[in-house]
């Protein structure tokens, strides 16, 4: 009988615990922690990558970790990367075993209505393009009537391929699905793929890593549009601001010039809104819950999204994706990244 | 009064008061039981609530609504159930306009459809490799041995990846896939002729495929070993007429660009799986087989050969027969945990219930109710095997028949 008042007494406890973490805001449980738990992919070069040469995780989306991390406890280092797959990627997030995700993810309705989860603004458009073995003698989507398009399961593409499949009354061409980027990369090159179709720039990221990258051509087709955005579980706005301003002032810095290099300069500067934005005299951190200084801290430790791109994803990088000209551009440049009034 | 008396007297005592006991002892126990059954009723719906409540605050719903919804994405093989015209049900290929439950019902003809063919694969294998086992022929005897040692000590993950990336993609690519006699082999894969129906509605074909399925039914199940055998000759024989006279035809695979055309195809993905369970059940069965031969009597050995009986049908004749009495459970084990094994076929891309779970679950959203339909075919499904190994274990070990 013991045992039984004991298990009763558990499951009292295991209700009321999770209830009472539900109603508490994740930006407190993370102060609280000390740690941000940041799901990240670990096979995505250009994004979420381990780098074997230096252990370290590199890429974007791990900048956009470390700038949440610093923004929110003032240190870049106080984030562990757990890695999440393009399939575990929502539960993650949901169950709270990350407090947020940074994994390329496509931002589209279906996943905002039904899935419970809140998008954090865009910080990279991407589309959906497709790449075969040079050899094969396929020049553009058009020649893959009938053949077998392979593509991560869980992934935006999955029914992007179908719709396209569709649209053109294709009837015998299959997608075939695999767990992640790795095993379709393998899959393409044994030729039992005969494209592989994920994002644009995760196929140039392999392609580039590849021993012979002439060896793969990326077809010049967009299936269709690729909008990438971090994301938290819905329904806990006090977070999903912060968030979502930490990720701004990045944009916004860009815009007024600061950089990682002359941030110490600027910290001194006259000018009362790079006062305020940096949280030198005022600031905007204390009403989202954040240190006033969070922007000069997420700048000190990534620098402003130009820096962050170029660090991972520019013509320096092994993925050579230049941004003049694209959406990845700043509005200023004609392209679509654009920060909010600050003021 | 004697000693006998005062204890007889006793006795009528002790026996009102034993059964008042008794009576006692047994409504103690029964309300225990039933106290102990309303605690786990109880304790469940708790925990049910707790999940549900749990779900509502996190804003996630909790609905089987979605079923119904069209599914929108392929799946790279499998057939489906979907409400036909008519009373029944039609059974055709998946197709994306379909509805996310026959496309759950895709993953589960996907995934019967393998643990089927590699229980009956998985089963002559595993027979063969054990019996191999205790072979006199030395090269065999280590063979086997080898083979069961090593499939039995890797993980079957690792067994899986090899068949598939390191074998099966090792094929040919189609344009310069392998044909013999029809059949293709390339990495797309597998392509083999096929019957198809030409019949029509002819009465004669119709009328010839119904003798042919009688005739099978009772090659299986006639108690008579000749009425058996007159059976399959029937068979065979009505099937050549079928032939002859136009009811059906052999439809030949014929490569084009990517991949072939007509006949029918094990896929890649499906080929890797099968082989990996199949080598690897077989194993497991090969140990379970050998250890039934070694624990038979050795006199059984002795008796055949004092007959004079050569070693091939003393196995076939006296050996197995008596070891399948003994091995059948443990085969229903290996059944079971073959049957489960499929949800592997994730790792090579093989459209399996689990797998195609994983595709749903991120569509949709519904993660929970999905894993909750999963588990429970998975139930279903082992519960089938169960129940069929029980059957054929009562036939073969009719109560009372000593082993």
């Amino acid at each position: 009988m013991n045992l039984l008042k004991i298990l009763t007494a558990g499951v009292f406890a295991a209700a009321a615990f999770s209830a009472a973490q539900v109603s508490a805001s994740v930006l407190d449980t993370v102060k609280q922690r000390g740690v941000l738990n940041c799901g990240t992919d670990n096979t995505a070069p250009g994004f979420g990558y381990l780098n074997t040469t230096t252990g370290q995780m590199e890429g974007l989306d791990v900048d956009f970790c470390k700038a949440v991390a610093a923004g929110v406890l003032g240190d870049a280092s106080k984030v562990k990367f757990i890695t999440v797959t393009d399939k575990s990627r929502f539960d993650a997030v949901l169950t709270g075993q990350v407090d947020v995700v940074f994994a390329h993810t496509t931002i589209k309705p279906a996943r905002e209505s039904s899935i419970s989860i809140d998008f954090l603004p865009i910080n990279f458009y991407d589309g959906t393009g497709l790449m075969v073995k040079t050899d094969a003698g396929i020049k553009e989507f058009a020649d893959l009537d009938g053949a077998t398009i392979c593509t991560t399961q869980g992934s935006a593409t999955e029914t992007v391929l179908t719709a396209a499949f569709k649209a053109r009354g294709w009837k015998d061409s299959k997608v075939l699905t695999y767990e992640n980027l790795e095993k379709l990369f393998s899959a393409l090159n044994s030729g039992r793929c005969n494209a592989m179709s994920t994002d644009k720039s995760a196929l140039a990221a392999w392609a580039g890593n590849a021993p012979k990258p002439t060896d793969y051509l990326i077809l010049p087709d967009t299936l269709d549009k690729s909008p990438f955005g971090g994301f938290v579980a819905a329904n806990d706005s006090k977070w999903r601001n912060a968030l979502r301003w930490i990720e701004y002032g990045l944009f916004q810095a860009e815009e007024s010039d600061i950089t990682q290099a002359n941030l110490a300069e600027k910290l001194k500067s006259e000018d009362p809104f790079v006062q305020k934005f940096l949280g030198v005299d005022g600031g905007y951190g204390k009403d989202f819950g954040l240190p006033d200084d969070f922007i000069a801290q997420a700048i000190k430790a990534v620098g402003n999204y130009g820096e962050v791109y170029d660090r991972n994803l520019g013509p320096k990088t092994k993925m050579y994706l230049d941004r003049k000209g694209t959406p990845n551009a700043l509005w200023t440049q004609g392209g679509a990244i654009y920060s909010p009034l600050w003021n | 009064m004697t000693i006998h008396e005062t204890s007889a007297v006793r006795g009528m005592v002790d026996h009102d008061h034993l059964k008042s006991r008794r009576l006692r002892n047994r409504i103690r126990h029964e309300a225990i039981q039933f106290g102990v059954i309303a605690i786990v009723v109880a304790l469940l719906g708790l925990l049910a609530y707790a999940v549900k409540s749990g779900l509502a605050e996190k804003g996630i719903r909790f609905s089987f609504s979605f079923l119904a919804n069209t599914a929108g994405f392929d799946i790279s093989e499998g057939w489906t159930l979907t409400s036909g015209e008519s009373f029944l049900p039609d059974f055709t290929l998946f197709s994306p306009d379909m509805t996310v439950a026959s496309a759950f019902v895709t993953g589960i003809f996907n995934t019967a459809k393998v643990a089927f063919l590699a229980i009956i694969l998985s089963t002559v294998l595993g027979t063969m490799l054990g019996v191999g086992r205790l072979s006199t022929n030395w090269v065999v005897r280590n063979l086997c041995f080898w083979i069961v040692e090593f499939v039995r000590n890797t993980p079957l993950l690792i067994q899986l990846v090899f068949w598939y990336f390191a074998v099966v993609l090792r094929f040919p690519p189609m344009a310069s896939a392998a044909h013999f006699y029809g059949l293709i082999v390339s990495q797309q894969g597998v392509y083999v002729p096929a019957l198809s129906w030409v019949g029509g509605d002819s009465m004669f074909s119709i009328a010839l495929v119904t003798l042919i399925l009688v005739s099978v039914v009772g090659a299986i199940f006639d108690p008579i070993k000749g009425m058996r055998r007159v059976c399959v000759a029937a068979a065979v024989i009505y099937f050549a007429l079928l032939f002859v006279t136009g009811g059906v035809e052999l439809n030949f695979p014929v490569a084009n660009k990517f991949k072939a055309s007509g006949g029918t195809s094990i896929s890649p993905e499906m080929a890797a799986l099968l082989l990996a369970i199949v080598v690897n059940s077989a194993s497991f069965i090969a140990e379970t087989v050998r250890g039934a031969i070694d624990a038979l009597p050795k006199s059984q050995w002795e008796a055949a050969a004092s007959l004079g009986l050569s070693r091939r049908y003393t196995v076939n004749d006296i050996v197995l027969p008596q070891v399948f009495r003994v091995v059948l459970p443990s085969f229903g084990n290996q059944y079971i945990s073959l049957a489960k094994n499929t949800a592997l076929g994730i790792a090579v891309g093989y459209p399996d219930l689990f797998n195609i779970y994983g595709t749903i679950a991120n569509q949709t959203g519904h993660s929970l109710e999905g894993i909750i339909i999963v588990m429970a075919s998975y139930l279903i499904l082992s519960w089938i095997i169960s129940t069929l190994v029980y059957w054929a274990n009562r036939r073969l070990n009719p109560m009372g028949v000593p082993r």
